[in-house]
């Protein structure tokens, strides 16, 4: 099990040398044949094996040959061997490989036109690069037809290609066993325990996306896109603070789906059915698209320079330079560093709101990993560039003495949905930078429409301090930029330099500002992330 | 005693007293000599034990004919871990009924065996794992194994020796895959009867995690007599490479079928015409499955020099596995016998491996087709083509047993498949 190990062991390990198919390679002791034949660029065709779980050696379509030994072995569980000489392509291992494929497509419905794995299916993949040109086959399939597994998870058993990855998951990884092989021989088939199914995990999503096949297919994502027509890019999860590694699936400039990215660091290869479930927020509707100015004739779009002209101006205008800012966790670190600096220019403090659950949701066999309290992806970032937390668990209220305030009022994505009055009155000046329409700030002087973090570039910080990037995924709305940008023009026009242009060096900005992102860079923390320094709980955990 | 049938040439050492039935109570089998051997046993080193069996030659007589000394000699000496024994009493493969007449008519000779077997490997706990259909036979050991409790011989201090060895009898669910070795461990743990990968072997990691070993009930069965009469005197029988007597089950065609102990060596041909009392009817033979439905069959031919030892029958083209010799007339349809080996091994796969879980299905499948006269020449090459790709491709060898009738019967026996395929018509009324 691929759980987190220290990585300042005593134990010596020992490295081996081998070749495989001409080439040498060292690997350490206890490597195993596929894995190492991986190190070389090699992959070895296999279902049951998954890197996060155990290797039962029983989809027998890893074999390879290897000098001396009696018969094939398999490559998921057979480690390395000093001297050892494996050929992944020899005749012989090439030949039982399409023997085994040949039985999987045997009782396969090949439905590929109208199955959702299709495009991204390893049976699809493993038979076209090594299978038969023609089936064999000229009797009737097996038809076990289509089962509800609870939750999200459909289960078209006619696809099957009974590699167990689910049920092991289940067993290993969720340590919560809802999944079982059920008969034996050609009748076995996944199932539920009678009426019990995966409503009652926490974390069975992951079945879908460990299983090679369309067995198991998300009820959400049925028949929504093809594989092929979607967009993969890399990125956080913002529905809680454990900060998942994820890939955003986009087509036409929506997001279809979530899946894991595997980051071993942070969350294996797994992530919880909450956060997976929560991505159309990311597709709503209703946004800012131009950046409007509040005039005695009603409010007035018109282009950035003129709104930041006229920003500047209002700014230089009013007697009380104060600012009280409120910010959004949901917003980067970029965008929260130059609220944060140009506060800071100005005089003031900044806050923020944000949502809390009140129990974290585990993932029993994976340390470290959780659906965590904090439902915020960057609370941590917040924290760190120095905003105080304010308001209740349900990341409401809290805002009350920006009433009284007469300096100037920034909000930085938080919509105020929770106020129902207009939001700071007696302020001179009021600034919303947001995503989406609201109601209490629909006469602010100024709204600016910025990007959500799944259409920029940028960084969250998660609980315990490790930040990582995120890049775009979709395309932001109309004339909405990333506020980062905005704010950083601002402040360059106010005080007479050169902002940022890109989100490198909004970075960069943030890592000088604050102490415990000293050295850190995106490329230094990769498509990883990196830590901070010393990790500190959270306020709100 | 015979049972049902004896003949002067049996050589009867562990089947002596079949359809005895007081050789089944303790107080019976006392009277004839058991647990003499278990007694002298306590006295020797279980090192020295472990020895006398290496030195008889005996070999596993489940199957596979391993050297059982040997096989003991594996355990780790290092006794910070339980040490397990394990009996396998699974016996399921199609043809073979010795081990259910061994449990029946002699329980504490098993007994005796699983008790010396135990105290050579330092195993304080023996399972014996009955197949779970036999019923009668498992209740008869089940006594055997209380009397043996009352008696001393069980429990805390085993024949006042200080020794401590538990039997518990275990009855399977009934699956021919639990006789697999590490699928009847799983099984005996509680989890589903699959094979597991080997290594780690069950030397190292066996039934719970711990050091094991299992042997077949006739093989330790023959333990107290080679203890109780020494390695020369074991070897008196057999060949060099095979040593001692065995039990060979007998069915099919022949006039007397059933259990014959004899020494291994003895011709098959012997075996069928003289103490089976030769074919029913006196028609021809057509073929000999020598060792159980998973071994190539013989025909006529082969069968005819065949010598039944380990060594005498690979040299004849197939394998003695468990000794259970299927005899089939001139009027056999051999498609029809394979079609139904083949069946019951797509009903017994467990499913995990691909080439055994869809192999074994598809070639019942297509010997099906053929035998309704739908099949055609290319299904014997195809037949051919997915046996091989079911040979050595799986983590136990039950899609390797399915490989062998068929490829052997095709071998052989190629112009009944093709009368079927040219013709539609089945060779014989089976």
């Amino acid at each position: 099990m691929a759980k987190k190990t220290s990585k300042g062991g005593d134990a010596q390990i020992e490295e081996v040398t081998l070749t495989i198919d001409g080439q040498e390679v060292t690997v350490p002791e206890g490597t195993t044949l596929l894995q190492a034949a991986q190190g070389v660029g090699t992959e070895v065709p296999h279902y049951c094996y998954h890197p996060g779980l155990s290797s039962p050696a029983m989809c027998r379509l890893c074999l390879v040959e290897v000098e001396g030994a009696p018969k094939l072995l398999a490559s998921c569980t057979t480690t390395v061997a000093e001297g050892q000489v494996v050929l992944t392509q020899s005749e012989e291992a090439t030949r039982m490989r399409r023997g085994v494929l040949e039985f999987y497509l045997l009782n396969h419905p090949l439905d590929c036109p109208i199955c959702d794995q299709s495009g991204e299916c390893d049976l699809q993949d493993y038979v076209f690069a090594e299978g038969r040109e023609h089936g064999r086959g000229r009797d009737a399939k097996r038809v076990l037809g289509r089962d509800d597994f609870g939750g999200d998870v459909l289960f078209y058993g006619d696809r099957c290609v009974m590699c167990t990855r689910c049920v092991r998951f289940m067993d290993e990884i969720e340590e919560n066993p809802l999944l079982t092989v059920v008969e034996r021989g050609n009748r076995s088939v996944i199932d539920t325990f009678f009426e019990e199914g995966l409503d009652q995990a926490a974390w069975g999503g992951n079945v879908v996306d460990i299983c090679p096949v369309g067995a198991l297919v998300s009820k959400d994502f049925l028949h929504k896109a093809r594989a092929w027509d979607l967009e993969h890019t890399p990125s956080i999860c913002p529905n809680c603070s454990q900060g998942c590694n994820i890939e955003l699936h986009t087509r036409d400039n929506l997001v279809h789906r979530m899946k894991p990215r595997a980051n071993l660091e942070v969350n294996g290869h797994w992530i919880c059915d909450y956060g997976r479930g929560r991505y159309e927020w990311l597709n709503r509707g209703d946004r800012l698209e131009a950046p409007v100015m509040f005039t005695e004739s009603g409010n007035r779009a018109m282009g950035w320079k003129a709104a930041l002209e006229a920003l500047k101006a209002r700014i230089d205008d009013v007697a009380e330079h104060s600012v009280k800012a409120i910010v959004s966790p949901f917003w980067s670190n970029e965008d929260l560093g130059a609220v944060a600096r140009l506060v800071e220019s100005l005089g003031g403090g900044v806050v923020f709101r944000s949502p809390q659950a009140d129990e974290e949701i585990p993932l029993s066999g994976y340390e470290g990993l959780a659906r965590r309290k904090g439902l915020a992806p960057n609370e941590r970032g917040a924290e760190l560039l120095g905003c105080v937390r304010v308001g209740d668990k349900a990341g409401q209220g809290g805002v009350d003495d920006f009433a009284d305030h007469e300096g100037v009022v920034l909000v930085l994505g938080d919509s105020l949905d929770d106020q129902l009055e207009r939001f700071a009155p007696n302020a001179a000046l009021v600034v919303y930078l947001g995503a989406y329409t609201s109601s209490a700030l629909a006469s602010a002087d100024f709204q600016f429409p910025v990007t959500t973090f799944a259409e920029q570039e940028g960084t969250f910080t998660n609980h315990v301090g490790r930040v990582q990037r995120f890049w775009p995924a979709l395309k932001g709305p109309g004339a909405a930029r990333p506020a980062w940008l905005v704010l950083g023009a601002l402040l360059a026009a106010l005080q007479d330099e050169e902002g940022p242009s890109r989100a490198e060096q909004a970075f960069s900005l943030v890592v000088d500002s604050v102490e415990s992102y000293e050295g850190l860079s995106y490329e230094s923390i990769g498509a990883g992330g990196g830590p901070t320094g010393e990790p500190v709980p959270l306020a709100g955990d | 005693m015979g049972y049902p049938y004896s003949h002067e040439r049996e050589v009867p050492i562990i089947s002596k007293y079949f359809g005895d039935p007081e050789a089944r109570t303790l107080k019976g089998c006392k009277a004839r000599g058991g647990y003499e051997a278990l007694e002298k046993a306590l006295k020797m080193s279980p090192e020295n034990v472990v020895e006398i069996v290496k030195a008889s030659g005996l070999r596993g007589r489940g199957g596979a004919g391993f050297p059982t000394g040997l096989k003991w000699s594996f355990m780790p000496k290092d006794r910070s871990k339980p040490h397990y024994l394990l009996c396998n009493a699974d016996e399921s493969e199609p043809g073979t009924f010795k081990d259910r007449e061994l449990l029946r008519w002699v329980p504490h000779q098993l007994i005796e065996g699983c008790v010396i077997g135990a105290y050579a490997m330092g195993a304080e706990h023996v399972y014996i794992y009955c197949r779970g259909e036999f019923f009668e036979a498992t209740q008869v050991l089940a006594k055997a194994v209380e009397d043996a409790y009352e008696a001393g011989i069980l429990g805390d201090d085993v024949l006042g020796s200080g020794q401590k060895i538990d039997v518990t009898v275990f009855a399977g669910a009934g699956a021919y895959i639990c006789g697999e070795e590490t699928g009847l461990m799983n099984s005996l743990e509680g989890r589903r009867g699959e094979p597991r990968v080997k290594p780690p072997f069950p030397a190292a990691v066996g039934a719970f995690g711990m050091p094991t070993t299992i042997n077949n009930v006739e093989t330790l069965a023959a333990i107290p007599h080679i203890v109780e009469n020494g390695a020369e005197w074991y070897r008196q029988w057999g060949s060099e490479k095979s040593p001692g007597t065995k039990l060979f089950c007998v069915s099919g065609h022949v006039k007397r079928p059933g259990n014959y102990e004899l020494p291994l060596g003895f011709p098959l041909k012997d075996l069928i015409y003289d103490v089976c009392g030769g074919m029913i009817g006196d028609r021809a033979l057509k073929a000999v499955i020598p060792g159980g439905s998973s071994v190539p069959f013989l025909s006529a031919e082969e069968a005819e020099d065949c010598a039944l030892c380990y060594e005498g029958v690979i040299e004849a083209g197939s394998m003695l596995g468990c000794a259970s010799v299927i005899v089939m007339d001139e009027n056999t349809d051999i498609v029809h016998q394979v079609m139904r080996m083949a069946s019951f091994y797509a009903h017994e796969s467990c499913g995990q491996c691909t080439p055994c879980r869809e192999g074994t299905a598809w070639v019942t499948t297509i010997l099906k087709r053929i035998l309704d006269g739908r099949g055609t020449e290319d299904d014997l090459d195809t037949l051919i083509e997915v046996t091989e790709q079911m040979t050595g491709t799986t983590i136990c060898v039950l899609s390797d047993s399915v490989a062998a009738p068929v490829q052997s019967s095709i071998q052989k026996f190629r112009d009944e498949y093709l009368a079927l395929i040219r013709r539609g018509e089945r060779v014989g009324a089976a």
